[in-house]
């Protein structure tokens, strides 16, 4: 029998993707490019959000 | 039609293919900035280059660890080093004057953090993947990277929800390395451990090849942009665990209500679209780089591997708990060792030293797996 190839599986993952993105968009408020923040967060004079794996919550 | 045009017409199909391949990415970066802000496109782009990076230059994290635990190879280790050391130089200084917009990777060094950090070490051996690895391995059309993804983010979500209790066993207060004396004490330990592993290394070893000098070069430069556009270092772990709430959300749970995702951040990011999250758009960007560069070699021509069932088993038990125990570590190879040792903490140090143990552990597990040969 012959085997798959990788192809098979990158169309998984991009199926998977799309999966999430659509759950995403299920679940979250749409985006508004007009209240994004300035292209840069150094020299912006806003504070980060902190939604990182190194943050402890109630720090 | 004439030899010299059937020996061009493949290679002009090529070409155009690749082009595509680029002109599909940017396309895909300047729809993130039109539906959702041009820094998100960017740290779109930004995940590209780090994906681009590191499957271009066959550049990673789990491999040249195994290469130093089992062969004294630590060309990868120290082209690592030398990325961190890079980001160190401009990061650390960059944090104490404009410590308004930016924040490191700083977290406490604990019990579960240690604990979380030598597992992390074991299951990223197992499936010779870690935090970046596996999005890399997942773009490239490896399957073993593909399987354990959807469960690293799974394990994610729930090492999150359990975060404050594990941290409630034991944590020492945050220690951070700051200004000038905090980036010399950084980069001092940064070549002291480059000399113990030179030191260590078998003989004819010692030197960096060319390729990782520029895979260290480049990973520091998109470090270095992630924080500076994101305000945050680069991170891979607390996208995935996002991904899983947004899923858990659509299946009716109550996430917000939970402790962890109530906090503020987070009870943010759940509401918001991830295509306005950092390490969503990088790990995304990570992924379809990877992507980019295997279609480019034509490396999706490889047969999928016949693994034993006990084979997939493990990568799904490993894939869990990369997601929990790196959660519970502050952070994976990417959060915690590299961001966190290059904008100053403790914990990142500490997680290096755990999860270099566990790495041991994790690969005496292939063979028993049958993930290789014994």
């Amino acid at each position: 029998m012959m085997r798959a190839t990788r192809r098979l599986s990158a169309a998984a993952l991009v199926m998977f993707v799309l999966a999430v993105l659509a759950v995403d968009m299920a679940t979250s408020a749409p985006p508004d490019p007009f209240q994004a923040p300035p292209v840069l967060a150094l020299g912006s004079g806003q504070a980060s959000g902190g939604a990182h794996c190194s943050a402890l919550p109630g720090d | 039609m004439s030899d010299q045009t059937l020996s061009t017409t493949p290679r002009a199909s090529r070409a155009v293919g690749r082009a595509a391949l680029i002109g599909v990415a940017l396309f895909l970066c300047l729809a993130v900035a039109a539906f959702a802000g041009a820094r998100y496109g960017l740290l779109l782009m930004i995940g590209f280059g780090f994906g681009i990076t590191l499957e271009g230059m066959r550049f990673g994290f789990a491999g040249p660890w195994r290469a130093m635990i089992q062969r004294r190879e630590p060309a990868g280790v120290l082209a690592q080093l030398v990325a961190i050391a890079l980001v160190a130089v401009i990061a650390i200084p960059l944090l104490q004057s404009n410590a308004d917009e930016l924040i490191g990777a700083i977290a406490p060094v604990g019990w579960a953090m240690v604990g979380g950090a030598f597992v992390f070490g074991a299951a990223m051996q197992v499936v010779l993947g870690c935090g970046s690895g596996t999005l890399v391995n997942a773009g490239s059309g490896n399957p073993v990277g593909l399987v354990a993804l959807p469960f690293f983010a799974i394990g994610s979500f729930f090492g999150a929800t359990h975060l404050l209790w594990w941290t409630s066993l034991g944590t020492a207060p945050v220690v951070a390395f700051t200004g000038t004396t905090g980036l010399i004490v950084t980069l001092a330990a940064l070549a002291a451990v480059a000399a113990l592993l030179l030191f260590l290394a078998a003989p004819g070893t010692r030197t960096i090849p060319r390729r990782m000098w520029i895979a260290a070069v480049l990973l520091a430069i998109f470090a270095l942009a992630n924080l500076a556009v994101a305000g945050q270092p680069w991170g891979v772990v607390y996208g995935l665990g996002l991904w899983t709430a947004k899923g858990a959300v659509a299946l009716g749970t109550d996430v917000a209500a939970l402790p962890f995702w109530s906090a503020p951040a987070n009870s943010e990011r759940l509401g918001a679209s991830i295509l306005t999250d950092v390490t969503s758009l990088t790990n995304l960007g990570i992924i379809g780089g990877a992507l980019l560069v295997a279609t480019w070699r034509g490396g999706l021509a490889q047969k999928l591997p016949d693994l034993p069932a006990r084979a997939w088993v493990g990568v799904i038990i490993s894939g869990l708990l990369l997601g929990y125990s790196s959660r519970l570590a502050f952070g994976c190879n990417v959060g915690a060792f590299f961001s966190g040792i290059s904008t100053g903490s403790l914990h990142g140090w500490a997680w290096f030293a755990a999860a270099f143990a566990g790495s041991a552990v994790g690969l005496r597990l292939r063979p028993v797996l049958g993930l290789e040969a014994k």
